[in-house]
Formats: C-alpha cells, sequence, structure tokens
C-alpha cells in the first residue's frame, strides 16, 4: 500500500488517475481504516487528503449557504455555531454517529461514501438539499447528495472520483430542519429507523418542505409525496396524518435483528411526524 | 513495501520511527515506540482501550494510521502521571476501585482527561454521555463515573 499526502484536489485526482490498483481516499478513516483491519479492502493507493488546505474549512457561501470541507469533523461542525443555527438537523445528524472519538475523527463525506442506509447524517443532507462536488482529474461537478448512494456501500462514484465539498443552500429566514432516529440504546449504535424533515414557513403556512427517511430502504430515501403532505399546511392534525401514511407508503424496510419490517413502518411515521414538528418549530424561531 | 519515517511528539518527548503504510498509530506506540499503556481492545473504533489524544482531539489511535501522525502532538496515558505523582484521576480510579481487569483504564483515564480540559464541572449525564465510547465489561461504569466527578471536583478545588 502506498500512501499519498497530496497539497491539492487536482494533484489528488492526478494520483486517483493513475492508479491502476484499488484507491482509497482517506479523511477521518473511521470506515476505511476498518476495512483495512479486517481486509475487506486493502488499497495499493491510499489518498490522504487532510494536507489539502480547504478541506477543514466551513465557510459561507456567496448565496449565504455552507461549503464545508471534506475533512470536517463531526465535533468540528458540533462547534460551529453559525452553521448549526441554520442547520441544526444536519448538524445534529453527524453528531450521532459514534462516540466521543469517533466525533474527533469521522465526517460527512466518510459517512455519505459508506453508503449505509443507515447513516445518520445523509437523511439530514439530503433533507437540506445539499449538493455534492464530484471531483476528478477531468473536472468537478454538482450532484444532490440523495444521488449519491446506490444501495449498500455502493456509490455513484467512478475510479478516480473523489468528493472535494459538500454545499449546503441558504437557509433563508423562516426555515427550520431536524433529524431523529430510533436506537434500543441510549448512544453508540446504529439507526433501526431514521428521518430528517427540512422545511420553510410563509406566515404559518409550509412554503416548501423536503422528508428523508433513513434504513427503510436500500438507500436513503427523499420520499416527494411525504413532502407534499405537508406543503400548504400549518402542519395540522390532518397534514401530519397524511405524513406519516406517505413516509409508511414510502419505506420498504428488511426484517433484520435490529428490527423487523413492521417495526420500521411503523416507527418511520412515529419519527417523519416528530421531526415534522421540531423542524417547525425551530422554522417559527420557537426551538434552537 | 517501503517504511514511512515519522517525526512526532509524545507527551512531549520527540519521537520518530518507521511505519509500514498500514499500520495504525496504536501499533506504532505499542510496538515501534515500547508504549503499550494503550490498548487494542476491537481494533475498530468501538471499545476505546486505544484512547489518545492527536493534537488535543481525542480519538481511538487504532483508526489513525501511524503514517498520519507526522508532525503530530500525541498524548497517551502515559503522559498523565508527573513521575511517582499520579494524576487525581488516576487516584480517584484507586480509591473508588474503579477498574478491575484494567484493560479499558487507559483510555477511559484518556478520555475523561480530555472531558475535563474542555468542561471541569461536567454533570453525571456529560460524564456518561461523553465516555459512552469506553467500554468496560467488569464494573459496570458506576465506580468510574464517580471516580471521574470526584477528581473533577478535587480538580476545581471543591473536594
Amino acid at each position: 500500500m502506498r500512501y499519498h499526502t497530496p497539497k491539492s484536489f487536482d494533484e489528488a485526482t492526478a494520483i486517483a488517475a493513475r492508479a491502476s490498483g484499488v484507491t482509497r481516499f482517506l479523511a477521518g478513516g473511521t470506515d476505511v481504516l476498518v476495512q483495512l483491519r479486517a481486509g475487506m479492502v486493502t488499497p495499493d493507493d491510499l489518498i490522504d487528503l487532510k494536507h489539502i488546505p480547504e478541506v477543514k474549512g466551513i465557510t459561507r457561501t456567496a448565496a449565504g449557504g455552507w461549503r464545508i470541507g471534506i475533512a470536517v469533523s463531526g465535533a468540528e461542525l458540533g462547534r460551529h455555531e453559525a452553521l448549526c443555527a441554520d442547520w441544526p438537523g444536519v448538524v445534529e445528524g453527524m453528531n450521532l454517529v459514534g462516540s466521543t472519538q469517533v466525533q474527533g475523527r469521522a465526517t460527512l463525506v466518510g459517512n455519505l461514501c459508506n453508503g449505509s442506509p443507515a447513516a445518520d447524517s445523509v437523511p439530514g443532507l439530503i433533507a437540506a438539499g445539499a449538493l455534492v462536488t464530484i471531483t476528478s482529474a477531468a473536472g468537478s461537478r454538482d450532484v444532490p447528495a440523495e444521488e449519491i448512494a446506490t444501495g449498500p456501500g455502493r456509490t455513484i462514484l467512478k475510479p478516480g472520483e473523489v468528493i472535494s465539498a459538500i454545499t449546503l443552500p441558504p437557509r433563508g429566514a423562516h426555515g427550520g430542519d431536524a433529524y431523529l432516529r430510533f436506537i434500543p440504546r441510549t448512544e453508540m449504535d446504529i439507526a433501526v429507523v431514521g428521518a430528517a424533515v427540512s422545511l420553510t414557513l410563509e406566515g404559518d403556512k409550509i412554503a416548501s418542505a423536503r422528508v428523508a427517511l433513513g434504513a427503510v430502504a436500500p438507500k436513503v430515501l427523499l420520499v416527494a409525496d411525504a413532502a407534499k403532505a405537508i406543503v400548504g399546511t400549518t402542519l395540522d392534525d390532518t397534514a401530519l396524518e397524511a405524513l406519516v401514511a406517505a413516509a409508511r407508503a414510502a419505506a420498504n424496510p428488511i426484517s433484520d435483528k435490529r428490527g423487523t419490517v413492521e417495526f420500521r413502518k411503523e416507527v418511520v411515521g412515529v419519527l417523519a411526524r416528530r421531526a415534522a414538528l421540531i423542524a417547525y418549530a425551530r422554522a417559527k424561531g420557537e426551538t434552537k | 513495501m517501503s517504511k514511512i519515517h515519522v517525526s512526532a511528539t509524545v507527551n512531549g518527548d520527540p519521537v520518530e520511527f518507521l511505519t509500514d503504510p498500514r499500520e495504525s498509530l496504536l501499533d506504532c506506540l505499542r510496538d515501534h515506540l515500547g508504549m503499550t499503556g494503550s490498548k487494542e481492545g476491537c481494533g475498530t473504533g468501538d471499545c476505546g482501550a486505544c484512547s489518545v489524544l492527536v493534537d488535543g482531539v481525542l480519538v481511538c489511535s487504532c483508526l489513525v494510521l501511524g503514517a498520519e501522525a507526522q508532525g503530530k502532538k500525541i498524548e497517551t496515558v502515559e503522559g498523565m502521571s508527573q513521575g511517582e505523582e499520579l494524576h487525581p484521576l488516576q487516584r480517584k480510579f484507586i480509591e473508588h476501585a474503579a477498574l478491575q481487569c484494567g484493560f479499558c483504564t487507559p483510555g477511559i483515564l484518556v478520555a475523561a482527561k480530555a472531558l475535563l480540559a474542555q468542561n471541569a464541572d461536567p454533570t453525571e449525564t456529560e460524564v456518561r454521555y461523553w465516555l459512552a465510547g469506553n467500554l468496560c465489561r467488569c464494573t459496570g461504569y458506576d465506580k468510574i463515573i464517580r471516580a471521574v466527578m470526584d477528581a473533577a471536583a478535587e480538580m476545581r478545588g471543591a473536594a
């Protein structure tokens, strides 16, 4: 295994383009090192991206959104007050990943690229409308976060392609988001079900919404019907019932040791409802 | 396979070692630097027995490559006592019998020290969540939590 420390994404993608064997990019390493240790993946070329200057940055975009470097850890996201104020649901999802130790290293992009349908940070990113910048020797393009994973452990990334940034759109006034998961413990567990809701208000009415569901399908789902169920409403009981029904209808889970199909379909409705209520209260400025 | 030369500091002392690129920081500490205080429980970041600070950030050293330590400031359990004088956390762990087999103890001490460095007066709930990534199969955790709370009080001068 060759260990590379490129100083720019150009250099990183040039190394990846030259590589003929298995290539892995290293940021937080909390998945890559586990796979290395287990012998699941032994890269011929391991490209450590942390020597690239911008990877630790959290900066405002010209439009008023946020550009998040690919090596920003969960702990660093959680300490960034302005980002937490804009996108509390994105940050609370990431901060549920692993332990204090894991939070010191683990990243949003790593969680996304690991391709787990239960990844805690992914529903929040998808609900937020995050864009992911994919860079290769041929150039860069922005892709919606929901298009990255294609199934458990699989992504659209092709050899030689690397994610170079995540961009969150401007939150704007009267917006809120939230992520909730169910686990049978209080900490250090994998989501049995997760749900994220992001919405904006005009007065008391929901003007726009995005609902993303985790661990109820081979990949995290963006559920347009669930968003439709609450747009134009004040999130009254009828709207909430429609949201619950849409979330349950979209869920296509498996039964495993963490939960049955029936349980997951029940809980996904409960969590979608609760996350919507939290996002709504945040959008109203009633809670943080 | 060529080895990588790494220079870093461990507990304030400059160190140099040669690492295979596949080796973890934990492997390097234990096998190349002879610092066996940090333990390998799981090797997958679940148990926290290998906890160290890298540039002040609490991490599992089994999830960091040795090669990544170049130029970094590493702090391990070996750096907690001053000669024969134990760190207050170490004394309180003994007083409260907060260990049995002791395998998890170095990681918990390092993690608890990192908590108290940023929060001198944590609640019991904060201590429990902070240490959720440090598994102990002997004590049932209560004595560990009591030892950390007591050490925090002493370090604040409140005991």
